[in-house]
């Protein structure tokens, strides 16, 4: 049984987290003509912006009510109007999402009752669907605002199906978690398509932020799912959601067309693949193509050679549930040891991590889990760089954001292709940094004790694992 | 300790601001900042302003108070370099969650300051006000002022919630809080003549350390750099400076006046961009300092220094001068750079086409009129839309700018240039400058760009091949429901029997062609078997939708 502890300092240091409107607003950047928008001051998606931009070095559209001291006495009424007219004036958006901060929720804002009454005073914004969601900042995290959002995406703009449609079987509603990144979908739609499937991706990062090159200038995403594609999800056979944050789109997706769903807790590892590919096959009605099997192997031939090195190793990670979940789970089942492990909000998953307890804290906390257990693999976002110098084990990168480093969003952990390059660039980092700070030296076995449980990892341990 | 309305209102009414004093009373207690449009804002707010101008000192620890968004969406984001402590780059936050809305967050608050001195005990801690606990009444000054002498341990309060205005504005709140808390509250360890103090400058990618070296042969002391790799000593005992450069920005301009009003230490306005500024500057300095009683031969050693150093920088760049005969420049950035950098850039040899001057002052623009003639093409402001066709027209070869336009040359495939906050090379000084005309030099004339300009074989155009297969892929479901044949093509591949391999589409056919009615006539006709597929050949055979999933992955799910 996995404990989860929650923070009981009154100062976070080094946060881990994420506020959640901003992981409302990243799941608007998953719709085609989209303009996510905060209900609230001007910092908050100023800040936003900044790390989205950063993280994928892409333009990325985000706008906001600029909430003064003045509006927020008056409550936000004519900033919310005035920012939609603004936004459906210059921008021409097909859709604009609304989260709210932690200021419009302090003061109580009822956005939907605000929007009926624009709606009302202004019908030129009759055809344009407005979504709002609750996201305040003093609760929940990043995960919870995409997840949020996407059940509402799902129970305002996916159609009920009327009751003679006939279902396209070969159509599948996929709603991924915010773990994913534009390279994982892609890589997810290959191998829907390679058994006859047609994905609907509700959001499709990889349409809006995996780095095209767009012709002309547009203030709103560019690619994406299309709302009139979301309202025809109702007609697929199917609908598979990755990763728990995703339970509650699929349950209202099946409660509002009767899609069947089926929930993927993860998609990195070997078990997880089988099940999933398994799953296609049968839905499909096509056995695996060759293509897989040569994959399957190859992973299972990856995780032979890099046993080696990931095997016995102490993991410190520090992410959101579902990806905690995700990546602790797939390197424990290859030999490591989830020693200690944070992450930022409450989740189901978290009782499945195969650990002894589970934080819910900041960077600070896992640092210290990590120097106090002798951890010597750091998996955590970009933040966790100042903690990596300081510990001075390999550190693998992973979740948003990832600022200091190119090509977050192509990194890929799904499928059996994705776990296989994943396992070997984690493995490569261990190598390297063995090569860097623990050669062997004449002195190295002098000293040396027999390594005690929970004690540090002496040299010996560390060569004899690379003789092996 | 005035109140927060009236700190505003001080800093709005700044007489040190040439914008502002040539401004009417009314205009000036609108304040400086424009009234923001929602939906079409942009930049940050007062609390990252005012986190902007004291994050870089570098031994304070710098606590947020407010909800995760305000630090955890923005912490360790600067480029400022520290020549020692790493404290400033630590996120401290009280992370209010929802009961703290409910009853208040001055107790953790307080908490908060005790467990950030019990385990770092820094020499300082700035604590920064945010929106939310502005709105819910947490009174931060007096949580920081019980808490100092309760420690011992200066805790500052810096009271800028963002939704008071801009981050210029934060910039001032920020400078208020120094004048009104630290300022003046510590002496410096020993004085010389020759001490100054620099006003704004934040030692972004370490830039202040291409200008150093040059004080440190001249003898000149730093006495206090606000706030790029300063100290909290430094800046509390920063009063007995001989003399100030406000460097770059007009941010903290309220600091540079006040101080001189109260400390009488005399400042300029300069910058370190470009050749010409750069000597202007240490000309100024040491100007200022012999004014003030330093030794007059202050002034022709640093002559000496500025000859020598020009003619370096001078001989560095004339190499490049025949490369960048006919290039074209586009600088689209603020205020003093606007003209700062243009000089340097004409000295290269490259030809300006636009420069923006939305931040620039009415002296701004006379500078660079006179610099590239009356016919400057000045931009008030451009939307991002024409820039992209500037640079796509051809207009310009390379833009020059902030990291917020970068997108809008890199997406048009066209050479650019970081020369704002972000930037991760630095510009300052003469060294800095012949390190921006190498970096202009690598981006022009990178090989890269003719291929990338270059359409793929298989389509005339390049711009607009990738649109159009997005277009195509888009279009796919759409046309599969809407055109009948190709929805019955799609499942006509789709297996029935999997142990022997054989689709729908034969066995279709088959039914077709010999008009069978059992699923042991399909059996004869066809390699199916009709065992496990038995239901599904009794469904084709009577014009049901087919049963494609097994009872077993039913029950499963």
């Amino acid at each position: 049984m996995v404990i989860v502890t929650t923070p009981k300092k009154a100062c976070a240091v080094n946060p881990l987290k994420m506020s959640q409107p901003i992981g409302g607003a990243f799941a608007f950047m998953g719709l085609r003509g989209a303009m996510p928008l905060l209900h609230g001051p001007q910092g908050c998606t100023s800040f936003g912006l900044t790390l989205f931009v950063r993280h994928f070095r892409e333009p990325v559209p985000l706008q906001t009510t600029a909430m003064s001291e003045v509006t927020t006495v008056l409550g936000g009424y004519e900033n919310v109007e005035q920012a939609i007219l603004n936004i459906h004036n210059r921008a021409k958006p097909e859709i604009i999402g609304i989260c709210s901060t932690g200021v419009t929720e302090t003061n109580g804002d009822d956005v939907d009752a605000y929007i009926k009454l624009i709606r009302e005073k202004h019908p030129q914004l009759d055809k344009l669907p407005l979504i709002y969601v609750s996201t305040p900042d003093f609760k929940d995290a990043f995960q919870d605002g995409w997840g949020k959002t996407v059940a509402r995406m799902v129970e305002v703009l996916v159609e009920a199906p009327a009751a003679e449609t006939v279902r396209n079987p070969a159509q599948v509603n996929v709603l991924p978690g915010c773990h994913l990144t534009p390279g994982d979908l892609d890589e997810l739609r290959i191998i829907f398509e390679d058994f006859g499937l047609q994905p609907s991706f509700l959001p499709d990062l990889a349409g809006s932020l995996d780095g095209h090159i767009p012709d002309h200038f547009t203030a709103t995403t560019i690619g994406g799912i299309g709302i009139d594609e979301v309202a025809r999800m109702g007609r697929a056979g199917w609908t598979i959601a990755i990763g728990a944050q995703m339970r509650r789109a699929a349950e209202a997706m099946q409660e509002k067309t009767g899609v069947p769903f089926r929930l993927f807790e993860r998609l990195c590892g070997l078990v997880p693949n089988d099940d999933f590919i398994a799953f296609l096959s049968e839905i499909s009605g096509r056995p695996v193509p060759s293509r897989y099997r040569r994959q399957r192997g190859q992973l299972v031939d990856a995780m032979l050679d890099a046993h080696f090195q990931i095997g016995g190793r102490r993991l410190a990670i520090g992410a959101e549930p579902d990806l905690l979940f995700d990546l602790s789970s797939m390197l424990h089942e290859m030999g490591a040891q989830v020693t200690a492990a944070v992450t930022t909000t409450q989740s189901a998953v978290l009782e499945q991590i195969k650990t002894k307890e589970v934080q819910i804290g900041d960077l600070e906390d896992l640092e210290e889990l990590a120097r106090t257990r002798d951890c010597d693999l750091l998996i955590t976002h970009s933040h966790g760089r100042q903690a990596a110098t300081r510990l001075k084990i390999p550190f693998y990168r992973a979740g948003f954001p990832m600022f200091d480093r190119l090509g977050a969003g192509h990194q890929v952990s799904v499928g059996y292709r994705g776990t296989r390059n994943l396992i070997f660039e984690i493995a490569n980092l261990v190598i390297a940094d063995r090569e860097a700070n623990h050669a062997p030296t004449p002195d190295s076995w002098r000293s040396a004790t027999l390594p005690s449980r929970g004690g540090r990892r002496s040299s010996i341990d560390a060569v004899e694992r690379s003789i092996a | 300790m005035s109140s927060l309305p009236a700190t505003v209102q001080d800093v709005f009414n700044e007489p040190g601001c040439a914008k502002n004093v040539t401004k009417s009373r009314a205009e000036r207690n609108k304040g400086c900042t424009r009234q923001l449009q929602p939906g079409s804002a942009a930049g940050g707010c007062a609390f990252d302003g005012a986190k902007i101008a004291l994050q870089p000192f570098t031994d304070v620890a710098h606590l947020v108070h407010g909800p995760i968004a305000c630090e955890g969406n923005s912490w360790d984001n600067r480029g400022s370099a520290s020549s020692g402590p790493n404290l400033w780059r630590t996120g401290f936050t009280t992370d209010l969650t929802e009961t703290d809305i409910v009853f208040g967050g001055e107790k953790r608050l307080y908490k908060a300051i005790k467990q950030i001195i019990d385990k770092c005990d820094p020499p300082a801690i700035f604590v920064y006000q945010t929106c939310v606990p502005a709105m819910i009444g947490d009174d931060i000054n007096a949580v920081c002022k019980a808490a100092s002498q309760r420690f011992g341990t200066p805790v500052i309060p810096v009271n800028s919630p963002g939704f008071v205005g801009s981050k210029n504005l934060g910039n001032k709140l920020a400078g208020e809080a120094l004048l009104e808390h630290v300022i003046g509250t510590q002496e410096p360890d020993y004085t010389t003549p020759y001490d100054i103090n620099l006003i704004g400058e934040y030692n972004l990618s370490g830039e202040l350390w291409q200008v150093k070296p040059l004080f440190d042969e001249l003898g000149i002391r730093i006495l206090c750099c606000i706030a790029g790799d300063g100290k909290y000593h430094e800046v509390a005992s920063s009063h007995r400076a001989r003399a100030a450069m406000m460097v770059c920005s007009r941010a903290m301009i309220n600091v540079a006046r006040k101080m001189e009003e109260r400390y009488g230490i005399p400042f300029f306005e300069g910058s370190f961009y470009g050749i010409q500024d750069s000597s202007g500057a240490l000309r100024e300095i040491a100007r200022l300092l012999v004014e003030r009683g330093a030794p007059e031969d202050l002034i022709g050693r640093t002559e000496a220094v500025i000859a020598r150093e020009e003619a370096r920088a001078r001989a560095a760049i004339e190499p490049y001068r025949p490369r960048f005969k006919g290039k074209k420049v586009l600088l689209m950035t603020g205020g003093v750079k606007s003209w700062s950098v243009v000089a340097a850039l004409q000295e290269a040899g490259l030809e300006l086409v636009g420069t923006s001057v939305k931040k620039s002052t009415k002296e701004d623009k006379e500078r660079i009129k006179h610099l590239i003639g009356q016919d400057a093409h000045m931009i008030e402001d451009m939307t991002p839309r024409e820039m992209h066709k500037m640079l796509k027209d051809a207009k310009a070869d390379i833009m020059l700018s902030g990291g917020k336009s970068q997108f809008v040359a890199l997406k048009a495939a066209m050479p650019w240039l970081d020369i704002n906050q972000e930037r991760c090379h630095a510009y300052m000084g003469y060294v800095g400058i012949v390190k921006l005309v190498e970096e202009i030099d690598k981006a022009l004339f990178n090989p890269m760009w003719e291929q990338l300009r270059r359409p793929p074989p298989w389509d005339g155009r390049a711009d607009d091949w990738q649109t159009k297969t997005t277009a195509q892929l888009d279009l796919q479901p759409i046309e599969i429901v809407a055109d009948q044949t190709l929805t019955q093509k799609t499942p006509r591949a789709r297996r029935i029997c999997f142990c022997n391999t054989v689709d729908l589409g034969t066995i279709e056919d088959a039914i077709r062609s010999h008009n069978l009615t059992s699923v042991e006539a399909v059996t004869q006709h066809t390699q199916a078997v009709g065992g496990c597929c038995r239901r599904r050949i009794e469904d084709i055979l009577a014009g049901r939708p087919i049963s494609w999933w097994p009872a077993t992955l039913q029950a499963a799910e």
